[in-house]
């Protein structure tokens, strides 16, 4: 079985700060992460490969050069493969574009059986990649998987994340699945695994690799324009009752009308 | 010193590690009880943090002495404990039979030690021979295939627990000094071998230390480590490792103290202001800050001289750790009196870091035994 994860270098949101004035991210100086939401994308891939020897696990990124330095991360996680897109004629790519490149890479990378994304990316928040590069590669695609249930020939068992609950699907393969937090703890790598994944190659492809025109990829290719970004107003602290039960059902019910929501 | 990207991906798989795993929780519970859980040791075997030099042949990680130093300086920084897990089966245990084992040794002894599946003790101490290991008087009187060892070992690493040690006993009585000492690789389950009462120490809470006494004990000759005779150079060549580690673990709990100062500084408010903003405070971080980053390149580059084995690697080791356990010393002093009273509490962690460090100055040779070394080699020429 064939196994490709895409995955995003991220900067690390925890230590990222808002431009008050442009509502852009400032990136200066801010360490740059493999995305949360792909490391379970790969711990997902990385347990089936270790249930079963025939599994091999390929890991898929666009990005600037640097990110080789996360798709290390990935081998040294127990990825077998591992490829960027890296082209200055992919830079300034929205999802629509972003995911015409990376469907190119997965045609490029050869026949699969599933491919793993993570939900969303912690940078741009849209969790649309994914779901779009399924389409491109005409697969269907499931969002949100919070568990694995059953690999059959043929198709796969898994729970999708609902707000109250979740839902069943079989889907057929191959497939594409993007994976939540809830799937899976991904692990550590280890130190003779970094040090393999320093002797191994990552494959950098650029457009002509993966057989796509200039104007299909990048700024050009992407219809999206931002009218205008801002960083939201800070909710500002919450109230925390404390004592009894009753105590403070009374207190909560007397705010809640100071403030007519009842 | 500007790291590699394969080093900084060591970094983090150690100080993601740390973050995760060494929770405040699971720490006091070690320091309460004395015990450290076996699943964490579990876990950290499986990290390939106990075997990161040796040989992939062996069990081991085959990566290199600056990764160890890297490592042991992202878990000091959270749990000084953990490092002396981490240094034991790296240096003491692991370091002899490196240099020293046969194939047989290596397979038999080197692989558990490398995945933590086994523990390997290192028994050079003795009551009257600290700092003196010439002072040697545990003794190996041959009797056929076998050795019989006799005497006590004192102040000894993890011997409660350990499978195996290794015992530097005298073979040659008519040699004086450090001539006619010889290593032995000694199963802790043979008969005549047993461990004297836990020590009750000042720091480092969860690494059990005790005596190992031996008493007729038979060890066969194969389990003689290198030649005989020259168990000496073997015990010293292993220190050179172990004051790396013992540096490693210096700048990591100083880094760990000066974490908490910083904090601690910009958090506390007195007379209106934050007490960093004090010049007595600010001046205080500036130097423990400066400090440490010398202490930190040395021990880097202590680590990267032995990687090459540089004629200049025992002094350079004696020479990081030396300064490295007296800074992260005045570090941590500096850290308690920052937090002024609140570093006398348990609840904070500077209370812990300034007793687990005070060992630092004096296990694998005091500071004064470091000063001889280095001194002794430049005025040798």
């Amino acid at each position: 079985m064939k196994i490709i994860v895409c995955a995003k270098q991220v900067p690390d949101t925890n230590e990222v700060k808002i431009d008050p004035v442009k509502g852009t991210l400032i990136r200066d100086g801010v360490p740059s992460i493999l995305n949360p939401d792909d490391a379970n994308a790969l711990e997902a891939a990385l347990e089936l490969k270790d249930k079963s020897a025939d599994v091999s696990v390929a890991v898929l990124s666009m990005g600037p050069p640097q990110a080789t330095y996360m798709l290390r991360e990935c081998l040294a996680m127990g990825a077998d493969e591992a490829y960027l897109l890296s082209s200055r004629t992919f830079g300034g790519a929205d999802t629509c574009a972003t995911s015409t490149t990376i469907a190119a890479g997965i045609r490029t990378i050869g026949a699969y059986d599933i491919i793993f994304a993570g939900r969303q990316a912690i940078d741009g928040d849209t969790a649309q990649v994914g779901p779009q590069t399924a389409q491109r590669l005409g697969i269907p695609s499931v969002t949100y998987v919070q568990k694995i249930r059953e690999i059959k020939d043929g198709s796969i068992i898994v729970e999708r994340q609902l707000e109250d609950g979740y839902e069943v699907i079989e889907v057929k393969t191959p497939c594409l699945l993007t994976a939540v937090k809830e799937l899976n703890t991904p692990r550590y790598m280890s130190v003779s695994s970094i040090e393999d994944a320093y002797k191994a190659e990552v494959n950098i492809w650029d457009e002509n690799n993966v057989n796509l025109k200039a104007e299909d990829c990048g700024l050009k290719a992407s219809p999206t324009q931002i009218l205008r970004s801002f960083a939201p107003a800070p909710k500002g602290k919450g109230e925390i009752l404390t004592g009894t039960n009753t105590e403070m059902a009374v207190s909560l019910v007397g705010k809640l009308q100071e403030l007519h929501v009842i | 010193m500007i790291f590699t990207e394969k080093h900084d991906l060591i970094r983090k798989l150690a100080r993601d590690f740390a973050e995760t795993e060494l929770t405040k929780d699971i720490l006091d519970e070690i320091e309460e009880t004395g015990n450290y859980p076996t699943e964490l040791l579990a876990k950290m075997g499986k990290a390939g943090f106990f075997g990161v030099k040796t040989p992939k042949q062996y069990g081991g990680q085959g990566s290199d002495y600056l990764s160890y130093v890297i490592i042991m300086e992202e878990l000091g920084r959270v749990s000084a404990v953990t490092d002396i897990w981490v240094s034991a089966p790296n240096s003491l245990g692991g370091g002899p039979l490196m240099l020293a084992g046969t194939e047989e040794q290596l397979n038999k002894y080197l692989r558990p030690v490398a995945t933590g599946e086994g523990i390997m003790a290192f028994a050079l101490t003795e009551p009257g021979a600290g700092s003196d290991a010439g002072g040697t008087v545990t003794t190996a009187v041959k009797d056929g295939e076998y050795w019989v060892l006799n005497g006590r070992k004192t102040f000894i690493t993890t011997a409660p627990v350990a499978d195996w040690s290794i015992v530097y006993a005298k073979t040659d009585k008519t040699q004086k000094g450090s001539r006619g000492i010889s290593a032995f690789i000694v199963d802790m389950k043979l008969a005549g071998v047993s461990c004297g009462k836990s020590e009750h120490k000042m720091g480092i809470i969860g690494c059990p230390t005790s005596d190992i006494i031996l008493e007729d004990v038979r060890v066969h000759e194969s389990d003689m480590l290198g030649e005989e005779g020259k168990g000496f150079s073997n015990a010293m060549k292993t220190l050179d490792i172990g004051r790396i580690g013992v540096a490693a673990m210096s700048i990591g709990v100083a880094q760990g103290a000066l974490d908490e100062a910083i904090k601690y500084a910009k958090e506390r408010k007195q007379f209106g202001k934050r007490i960093a903003d004090f010049q007595a405070i600010s001046f205080m971080i500036a130097d423990m800050a400066t400090k440490l980053q010398a202490a930190k390149e040395l021990v880097y580059r202590a680590a990267q001289l032995k990687e090459i084995n540089s004629p200049e690697s025992g002094t350079a080791a004696s020479m990081a750790k030396y300064y490295a356990s007296e800074i992260c010393n005045e570090i941590a002093a500096k850290a308690v009196q920052i937090h002024g009273g609140y570093g006398f509490i348990k609840e904070y962690k500077v209370e812990r870091i300034y007793r687990d460090c005070r060992v630092f100055t004096i296990f694998e040779g005091t500071s004064q035994v470091q000063q001889m070394v280095i001194s002794g080699n430049l005025l040798k020429k």
